[in-house]
């Protein structure tokens, strides 16, 4: 596991935590079936907060970060996205939505569609973007992700980075305040890996509020102003990254770390 | 590699030029060699196949072009055979399609209008040409939105304004839709606009018809369903059958995966029994039961019924096949466009449709070739189809005995419309390939 995500030095100047909130999530409990995936989840995300999320594989991370656009549905506590309440009021979904981008493990792109239709797709559609303009708006996040000159190829014919680049390129056409990730850089070979963090740093430089699911401690250790580690559906430990990895305070996180820093 | 002893050090010092590759792989000879005779076995292989081609060639060719076209029995044929081939000589009578030939193609449909279901199928490839090549422009789409309502009323005649009072309903219905949609939400929308085209057609809809062909009788002569028959038959029902089961099937496929019980259970309980029946039962009872079960003194047209279960079998078929398609798309596809906002019913027409339809092709056109096919069975029940015409040519007096030569070209004619189907479905895979 890479120690160190960049090579560079970070630009904090604009990434400062405000005391609004974002994503507040209450006494949250979630079932599949009988089982108890997501027990008593508390947390309140201000706008900037990047939040990395950790824990063993089954902990429920995942489920988690899809609770909060509703790809799961929570059966108990509240969860108030940009202080819209998630019920199973269409409306406020829909809107949820358009305000959280999503980024996942293994892309998602759409293949038959090419890499600039899959960019303006939701724009045009969802947010009724005339098309010149959405094309206009994509182009600018594809050379943001330094991928301009693959816009009119099809996604089966770039490479997993690219494509992964492409995937936060079409979430950010979207204009959406929060970004969820879901072990982004999981599915990638090593050298692709650090070309998808670098563009989710860049991300983070600009002030957007993001949630990593991850195993990337590199990325946690620069860019997280929290560490959340989960096990068996719990939060079991949050803390700033410095004092999380070098002082955790929970037997479980302990065995974690030296499990996946490899000690 | 020379001169240095024991060692396994090699640097190349001078770069290898290009080489043309040997004759024997290249060229007709290397393409021979690779594919028809590249060791013993392949060998015998196609000698064997070779021979095989020769004697059926040998047997038919000869029968074929020796063909009489001029006659007017098929004794007359048999004499003149033998007249000129000498006693004995086997060859075909092809003066049966000669003289028969607008009644394999048109039935009992009156000769003097026969530009109608000629201008019709004309109308039909301007309706096709921008549903099946992205190259057609677009204005051409005025013609897919037209056909569907200017063609039954060429082949059939009558009124204009009975097209006119059918497309309406879709017009009352798609409006209603939209309004009861912004007020309520997508599904009862749907339900509404539905429930208003069907009360229109049932109850509105003639007296409208009725009512402005008081005023402004525009009409063309009336043809009944009896007098159609031949491919014409064959195509009509092909097509309609076609152009009615692909949507229906969607709509069935995606109504077996609703989350609504209902719904769901309504839709496995129609595939299934559909599927569990035999073509011709259904046809049976097109032809026969649903007499019984309509009001007496209610006229419901016999092609219209056939149509009706030809359309709701394949859409059976249809709604599996693209059921497969469907289970083919990886959750995230769904995820995706969850995540980007999209409506569930955006999400299926931009994202799930063309992917899962894209992978069915070929069993989509198979079942649609199927289908067209399929329409032969009709003779049973009594309509002339082709296969209706060959028996009712068959037991005349001039043609009677007369086999081959009939369901030769039957055969040849379907032969020609199926593969023109199978040739635009490897077409439309290879150009909707996007992959590496
Ligand atoms: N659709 C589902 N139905 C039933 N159980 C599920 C479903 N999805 C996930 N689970 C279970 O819920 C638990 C949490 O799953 P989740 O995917 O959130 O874990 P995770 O922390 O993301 O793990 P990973 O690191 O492997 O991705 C797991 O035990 C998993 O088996
Ligand atoms: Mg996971």
């Amino acid at each position: 596991m890479s120690e160190l995500a960049v090579d560079r030095e970070i630009d904090r100047s604009q990434m400062s935590v405000s005391d609004e909130v974002a994503i507040e999530i209450t006494n949250m409990n979630k079932w599949y079936g009988a089982f108890h995936v997501l027990r008593d989840i508390n947390l309140t995300v201000y706008r900037g907060e990047r939040i990395v999320i950790c824990g063993p594989s089954g902990s429920g991370k995942s489920t988690l970060i899809r609770c909060i656009n509703r790809l799961e549905e929570h059966q108990e506590g509240t969860i108030i996205v940009d202080g819209t309440e998630l019920s199973s009021d269409l409306k406020n979904i829909d809107k949820i939505r358009r305000e959280v981008g999503m980024v996942f493990q293994h892309f998602n792109l759409f293949p038959h569609l090419t890499i600039m239709e899959n960019c303006t797709l939701a724009p045009i559609w969802v947010r009724k973007t005339p098309r010149k303009e959405a094309e206009e708006v994509a182009m600018h996040f594809l050379e943001k992700v330094k991928i301009p000159e693959q816009a009119d190829k099809y996604p089966g014919q770039l490479s997993g980075g690219q494509q992964q680049r492409v995937a936060i390129a079409r979430s950010l056409c979207m204009k959406p305040r929060i970004m969820l990730f879901d072990e982004p850089t999981s599915a990638l070979d090593p050298e692709m890996i650090k070309e998808v963090l670098d563009t989710m740093i860049e991300l983070a430089e600009e002030g957007m509020t993001m949630l990593v699911v991850t195993h990337e401690m590199g990325f946690a250790r620069q860019v997280a102003n929290r560490v959340i580690f989960m096990d068996q559906g719990q939060i079991v430990e949050q803390n700033e990254p410095e004092e999380f990895f070098s002082n955790p305070k929970s037997d479980r996180t302990r065995l974690f770390l030296s499990q996946i820093l490899g000690h | 590699m020379g001169g240095a002893k024991s060692s396994i050090g090699y640097v190349r010092t001078e770069m290898l030029g290009e080489k043309p590759p040997p004759p024997t792989s290249v060229g007709v000879i290397g393409w021979m060699r690779q594919n028809l005779f590249s060791d013993i076995l392949s060998t015998i292989l196609t000698l064997l196949s070779l021979y095989l081609v020769y004697s059926v060639l040998a047997g038919v060719l000869p029968w074929m072009l020796k063909g009489i076209w001029n006659a007017s029995s098929l004794n007359e044929c048999r004499e003149i055979i033998a007249e000129s081939y000498g006693e004995g000589t086997e060859a075909a009578c092809w003066a049966v399609i000669r003289e028969r030939f607008w009644q394999l193609m048109y039935g009992f449909y009156p000769s003097d209008m026969y530009w109608r279901p000629n201008l019709a199928l004309i109308l039909l490839f301007a309706a096709l040409a921008p549903v099946l090549f992205d190259k057609a422009p677009r204005w051409m789409l005025v013609f897919s939105v037209a056909v569907p309502f200017i063609g039954p009323w060429l082949l059939w005649g009558g009124t204009i304004w009975t097209p006119v009072a059918a497309f309406l309903g879709f017009v009352i219905g798609f409006f209603v839709n939209r309004y009861v949609a912004r007020a309520t939400g997508t599904l009862a929308g749907l339900l509404a606009g539905v429930v208003a085209a069907i009360v229109w057609w049932l109850f509105l809809a003639e007296a409208f018809s009725d009512a402005l062909a008081s005023v402004l009788p525009l009409a063309i002569e009336t043809v009944e369903s009896r007098k159609f028959g031949g491919f014409m038959l064959a195509i009509t029902l092909g097509i309609t059958g076609i152009a009615l089961s692909f949507p229906l099937g969607i709509v069935l496929a995606l109504g077996r995966q609703s989350n609504l019980v209902i719904v769901k259970s309504l839709c496995v309980g129609f595939i299934e029994f559909i599927r569990g029946v035999p073509l011709i039962t259904l046809l049976f009872v097109a032809s026969v039961l649903l007499n019984y079960f309509l009001p007496k003194g209610t006229e419901f047209d016999i092609i219209l019924r056939v149509m009706i279960m030809i359309t709701l079998f394949s859409a059976a078929y249809m709604a599996e096949v693209i059921r497969g398609g469907l289970a083919a798309l990886p959750r995230g596809q769904y995820e995706a466009a969850d995540a980007l906002g999209l409506t569930y019913w955006q999400a299926q027409r931009l994202i799930i449709m063309p992917q899962a339809l894209k992978i069915s092709i070929p069993s989509i056109v198979s079942t649609f070739i199927g289908l067209f096919k399929d329409t032969t069975l009709v003779s049973i029940i009594g309509l002339a189809d082709p296969i209706g015409w060959a028996k009712l040519i068959q037991s005349n007096a001039e043609w009677n005995g007369i086999v081959w030569e009939l369901y030769g070209f039957i055969a040849f004619v379907f032969f020609i419309f199926c593969y023109l189907m199978s040739r635009y479905s490897m077409y439309l895979e290879r150009k909707l390939q996007t992959g590496h």
